[in-house]
């Protein structure tokens, strides 16, 4: 480097070049090396949506795959009650994370003085967002199949799915409550109203594209998530569409025993359900970057 | 907006400026829920610790802690039981291995290359596919793993079925965007000056991007690494899939190994009652996994704190 003819003793400046050609070439090259970097990832994820596409989509306009119940034969059955527990389980993830997440956001931005145990608080919610979701499956095992006494049941996986999803939609709903300018804020005191309606009428609606992201984005991840519901005892086989404390199906679990079956043609039915999957998880992630930038142009 | 309910309902009457008792109650009432919600997230911590390690803790009423470390063999289900959890530290630790030795590459260059090299617009275009990457579930890592890599490689490796090799590959791909993103906030908090600096004394854009800019980043970039390994140590469904369901002490990767995740996932399948030991293995390794991750999210989480300080 330049400066080292200075303090380096080896080098005088007589002897010292630049070689400024030789060092951008070097330059050039690992731009072309982080280039790569960045594309073999998204080169993966084209090949693995070929590749699943190829495997699949015979399968998936198979007259009957989406609307009937599961078959010992891969030609034959559908994949509905699957679809119905996916279904009904991210509903019931919104009417529960999306309340209690917005409402600790909230109390955490708004109203939470700066003391150790809220010090703790965000430790532990940043903390859950890495806990693995086979944990979560453990938890929801403990607690709603046993001590409360649900069983394998659809509202287990549910609400254990709803756990999961909470620190997520804590976190982006912060950040999105984070960013209502305090302008805002202290103009709706200025006209003397109380806090919570100061919430109610300008920070929630000032901040609710930024939330509404976040909670999508996380039903997502639970619409895709199999280890917990593994654990909590979903089944891989079933013959009608699931009540609320029934045994249920999902599709990511109907996915995952379709994989393990070792008969030929099962491969190809997990494809086409592994494509109903990612259209969902694709059509929801569409939706979260419309509101994103929809909201950016707006402001 | 105006707020308009409280007043009366002739609208040009002048509101009522004293603040009614009623008002009150109602803050403090809504002050206290919105608590609570904030306490289910501290409730959902004790309650996973409170469970996993009651049921753990009887676990080891009837299987020695000399047993669980000191054994090399992993056979609970097995008429000859033997419960040393090295072979499935080993196969998570294999997995993981290579999961990071994808993705720490891919991660830091996606991270370099969009802060430092892309143009706004391509950025704007290339981020959200990145991301797109880690919207994908994992059972679709493990299928393309098993049905796609797995073969693939064969062609030219002397792979088993089920191997740590192509479930730790698809992994990494899995974890890429987690260290890319987290990254590329650090680098791009890196100060525009401290680049500029490095320009003025003559150093060239890549010599600035490994001396300068890395450096300056290195917490963000090591709290983002180490939340990686933590993704990796608990996934299940790739390596479930992909590495299979056999307990060994090995690092031939071209084996089929068991994880600890793989192996909770195994034993649960199964339907093992409450109270069995079978039920208490699961938790007992559910508590390791716990322990592991929770030390390495509490370590990225103080890594990247102190960043914060530094910058802001």
């Amino acid at each position: 480097m330049a400066q080292s003819t200075q303090s380096d003793n080896s080098l005088n400046s007589a002897e010292f070049t630049d070689n400024i050609d030789g060092r951008e070439k070097v330059g050039k090259v690992f731009e072309i090396l982080f280039l790569i970097g960045l594309l073999v990832g998204l080169f993966v994820l084209a090949l693995m949506l070929l590749n699943i596409g190829h495997d699949g989509l015979s399968s998936l306009f198979r007259p009957g795959f989406l609307t009937e119940t599961p078959s010992r034969f891969p030609e034959r059955g559908g994949i509905r009650p699957a679809i119905f527990g996916s279904v009904i389980l991210g509903l019931i993830v919104i009417l529960v994370a999306v309340p209690i997440g917005v409402g600790a956001a909230l109390y955490l931005e708004e109203y939470a003085p700066k003391k150790w145990w809220t010090a703790f608080i965000e430790i532990n919610i940043s903390n859950l967002a890495g806990v693995p979701s086979i944990v979560y499956g453990l938890l929801g095992l403990g607690v709603f199949n046993y001590l409360l006494g649900f069983g394998a049941t659809l509202i287990s996986g549910a609400l254990t799915l709803a756990l999961l999803s909470l620190p997520v939609i804590i976190v982006t709903a912060r950040e999105a409550i984070r960013s209502v300018p305090d302008s805002l804020r202290n103009a709706s005191y200025g006209l003397g109203t109380t806090k919570w309606q100061t919430i109610q009428n300008h920070v929630l609606p000032y901040a609710i594209p930024g939330i509404l992201t976040g909670v999508i984005i996380s039903v997502s991840r639970a619409l895709g998530d199999a280890a917990s519901l593994v654990v909590i005892g979903a089944v891989s086989f079933l013959t009608f569409d699931p009540g609320l404390f029934q045994r249920f199906m999902a599709l990511p679990i109907q996915i995952f025993s379709y994989i393990t079956r070792p008969e030929p043609g099962f491969a190809n039915v997990a494809a086409a359900s592994i494509l109903v999957l990612l259209f969902v998880i694709f059509a929801l992630n569409g939706v979260a970057i419309y509101i994103r930038q929809h909201f950016t142009i707006a402001k | 907006m105006t707020q308009t309910t409280d007043y009366s309902d002739n609208s040009f009457a002048l509101p009522s400026l004293t603040k009614s008792a009623s008002d009150d109650i109602q803050e403090k009432f809504i002050a206290a829920i919105l608590f609570s919600c904030a306490l289910v997230s501290v409730f959902t911590t004790f309650g996973i610790i409170f469970i996993i390690f009651q049921e753990t803790f009887s676990f080891f009423q009837e299987v020695s802690l000399a047993q669980f470390f000191l054994d090399t063999r992993w056979t609970p289900l097995f008429a000859q039981r033997h419960f040393g959890i090295w072979p499935l530290l080993n196969g998570t630790f294999s997995t993981s291995l290579v999961a990071m030795a994808v993705a720490i590459p891919l991660g830091l260059s996606s991270a370099i290359y969009l802060s430092e090299y892309a143009k706004p617009k391509v950025a704007a275009f290339l981020r959200p596919a990145v991301e797109l990457l880690a919207g994908i579930p994992t059972v679709v890592h493990g299928y393309f793993a098993l049905l796609f890599v797995t073969p693939a490689l064969r062609n030219f490796l002397p792979l088993e079925v089920f191997n740590a090799l192509s479930a730790g590959l698809m992994m990494g791909i899995m974890i890429t965007p987690t260290v890319g993103s987290i990254s590329l906030d650090a680098i791009q908090s890196v100060p525009r000056s401290l680049r500029e600096g490095a320009y003025a004394l003559g150093v060239t854009k890549v010599e600035t991007i490994f001396k300068v800019v890395l450096p300056a980043a290195l917490s963000g970039i090591s709290a983002s690494i180490i939340l990686g390994i933590s993704r990796a140590v608990g996934e299940t469904m790739t390596v479930l899939i992909a590495a299979g369901q056999q307990p060994r002490l090995t690092l031939n990767l071209f084996e089929s190994v068991a994880t600890l995740t793989a192996f909770m996932a195994q034993i649960s399948g199964g339907d093992s009652p409450r109270g069995s030991l079978n039920f208490k293995t699961l938790y007992a390794v559910g508590a390791v996994l716990f322990v592991i991750t929770l030390a390495l999210n509490l370590a990225s989480y103080i890594i990247s704190h102190r960043f914060k300080e530094k910058y802001e």
